[in-house]
């Protein structure tokens, strides 16, 4: 259970960052750390607060002990703006009603400027902006499709434009994997391991499997028990390493490149 | 032999009157209707036109303009649901019942009231079901303005309102406050529909929030073309109630017109049943190569 050393040029650190919610601890003694260009797999059952430790990085919920250091600046705070327009976020389970008057690059538009006052008017410089975002994740087929009548994996393609129009350093998916089928899903995965390297985005992405990617991981951050495990793969999804973690008894099995984890008896 | 636009209709004032309220009620309630639908608070908007029933029949009763009855009632009430969250929670919606039951409860208390003081049966019809036609030309600008406030309103925060209708958790992410947001739309909701409520009642206010933004998001693919869609579909409605209503001055029984709320009502149900013979709804096969089927634009 390697925990990495201190990198000055870690884009993202986290410091024995601990969360309580409703007077329960989620979390506590959570330390990793992220650097530029990396994929980096939030990994853990439903439920072991994966979303919980993505708010804290998003600074939507504020640890209750250690911080969270964005380029080795405290994210919460008066810095605190800055640091969000240096994010991209794409949040779990979106459902966009079929009936809603948005077209993908509506969608992918807003993410460039849909926190400000006032309404962007179009501009050929707005265009082709959207336009490059749609075709970074290969979303320019269906720009002006309703998103909700877009399948999962193309929807997920275009909240992934979303984010990434601001041009952001470090880009947070929340189980973006979640409810795709197969062929979507390497592809979305695939799109993703492209922009960390040709765009030296960091990507954080949270799944509850972490089979789809092994190939792209460069860190696995494992929750469980209200802890985390981080290093690369190998290290730490072990039957050793896991046992302490969850605590109890846990079985890991490779089969055919593929890796499972078994509560034991 | 009669025509649509009758002799004399642009002569009279109280028409004059009634096409510019009518003008601005329907562009406010398109344009918010569309955020209303979007951010599904359609249950909201009924709410608050139950509950500002109550203010305007409590300002008929000690003999204010109704307008200011339904007004400060419907501000408040959306400050309360705001701080409750009753908008959020479709399970509260037993607790939302009785209180809109004893909304309206109170409204039929002063009405009544208001009735035997007056001796002027014509109020309740009016707080109900409106009153285009007699809207006193002193009150106007104030309707104008309040359009403008709440059209200024939704203008500003266009753009926050489309992002957190996607995902509020986005928005917030970006730095949106959410919350706030939300109050100045229900604010805003209030306004407008305030104003319905004087052009075709409290009762049927939603009506025209609802009906020609659920037009208009049925035939429009983009938000600002949402927007100008149910504000002209609103208007186009309301409009030609209004020259209706006139005409049917000559239907039976004759010399008594039937209500501008009626026609508008029924002109915006036609609408939106067109919508369904305008745009079928697109089914797209779900595939997992879905790559190879793309660009419907």
């Amino acid at each position: 259970m390697a925990v990495k050393p201190v990198d000055q040029a870690d884009l993202l650190r986290l410091e024995d960052v601990s969360v309580r919610l409703g007077g329960r601890e989620v979390f506590s003694d959570v330390t990793f750390s992220l650097g530029r260009g990396e994929f980096t797999g939030i990994i853990g059952p439903n439920g072991a607060g994966k979303t919980t430790l993505l708010r804290v990085i998003l600074g939507l919920l504020e640890p209750s002990g250690g911080r969270v250091l964005i380029d080795g600046e405290p994210l919460h705070g008066k810095h605190h703006g800055r640091h969000r327009a240096g994010m991209g976020y794409v949040p779990q389970k979106l459902v966009i009603d079929p009936d809603m008057p948005l077209r993908a690059r509506d969608v992918v538009s807003l993410g460039l400027d849909g926190h400000r006052l006032g309404f962007g008017f179009p501009s050929r410089k707005r265009r082709e902006l959207v336009d490059a975002a749609l075709a970074d994740v290969g979303a320019d087929g269906y720009a002006d499709a309703r998103v909700g009548e877009l399948s999962g994996g193309e929807q997920q393609r275009v909240l992934i434009a979303h984010a990434l129009i601001s041009r952001p350093s470090l880009l947070l998916l929340d189980e973006p994997l979640a409810n795709l089928d197969l062929g979507s899903e390497q592809e979305i995965v695939a799109v993703l391991s492209k922009l960390a390297r040709e765009h030296e985005i960091s990507v954080l992405l949270s799944a509850h499997d972490m089979n789809p990617l092994l190939a792209v991981m460069d860190t696995i951050v494992y929750v469980a028990n209200g802890r985390v495990a981080t290093g690369s793969t190998d290290e730490v999804v072990t039957s050793e390493g896991l046992t302490r973690l969850y605590g109890h008894h846990v079985d890991v099995v490779r089969v055919h490149n593929r890796v499972l984890v078994v509560a034991g008896e | 032999m009669h025509y649509l636009f009758e002799p004399g209709l642009l002569g009279s004032g109280p028409v004059r009157t009634a096409l510019l309220v009518g003008a601005v009620v329907a562009i406010t309630s398109g344009i918010i209707g569309v955020f209303t639908v979007l951010r599904g608070q359609s249950f909201a908007g009924h709410s608050l036109a139950d509950v500002a029933t109550t203010g305007g029949s409590g300002a008929f009763l000690v003999g204010l303009n109704q307008f200011w009855g339904f007004l400060v009632v419907g501000v408040a009430a959306a400050a309360l649901m705001e701080a409750i969250g009753v908008q959020r929670r479709r399970g509260r919606d037993v607790a939302t019942g009785v209180v809109l039951g004893a909304a309206l409860g109170a409204a039929a208390l002063f009405l009544y009231l208001g009735t035997l003081k007056t001796a002027t049966t014509g109020a309740s019809f009016t707080v109900l079901f409106g009153s285009i036609f007699v809207i006193s030309p002193d009150t106007v600008p104030a309707l104008v303005a309040s359009g403008a406030v709440a059209l200024l309103t939704i203008a500003v925060l266009t753009r926050m309102l489309l992002l957190t209708s996607i995902s509020p958790d986005l928005a917030r992410a970006r730095g949106v406050n959410v919350r706030l947001v939300g109050i100045a739309y229900l604010a805003a909701l209030a306004v407008s529909v305030s104003l319905a409520a004087v052009a075709i009642g409290a009762v049927l206010s939603t009506a025209l929030l609802i009906g020609p933004s659920a037009t208009a998001l049925r035939i429009t693919k983009s938000p600002a073309r949402a927007m100008a869609a149910a504000a002209l579909t609103g208007l186009a409605a309301t409009w030609l109630g209004i020259v209706l209503a006139y005409d049917s001055y000559y239907w039976p029984p004759y010399g008594h017109g039937w209500p501008v709320s009626f026609f508008v009502v029924v002109l915006v149900l036609l609408g939106y049943l067109l919508s369904y013979a305008r745009r079928p709804r697109r089914e797209r096969p779900r595939s997992p190569h879905e790559g190879a089927e793309c660009s419907p634009a």
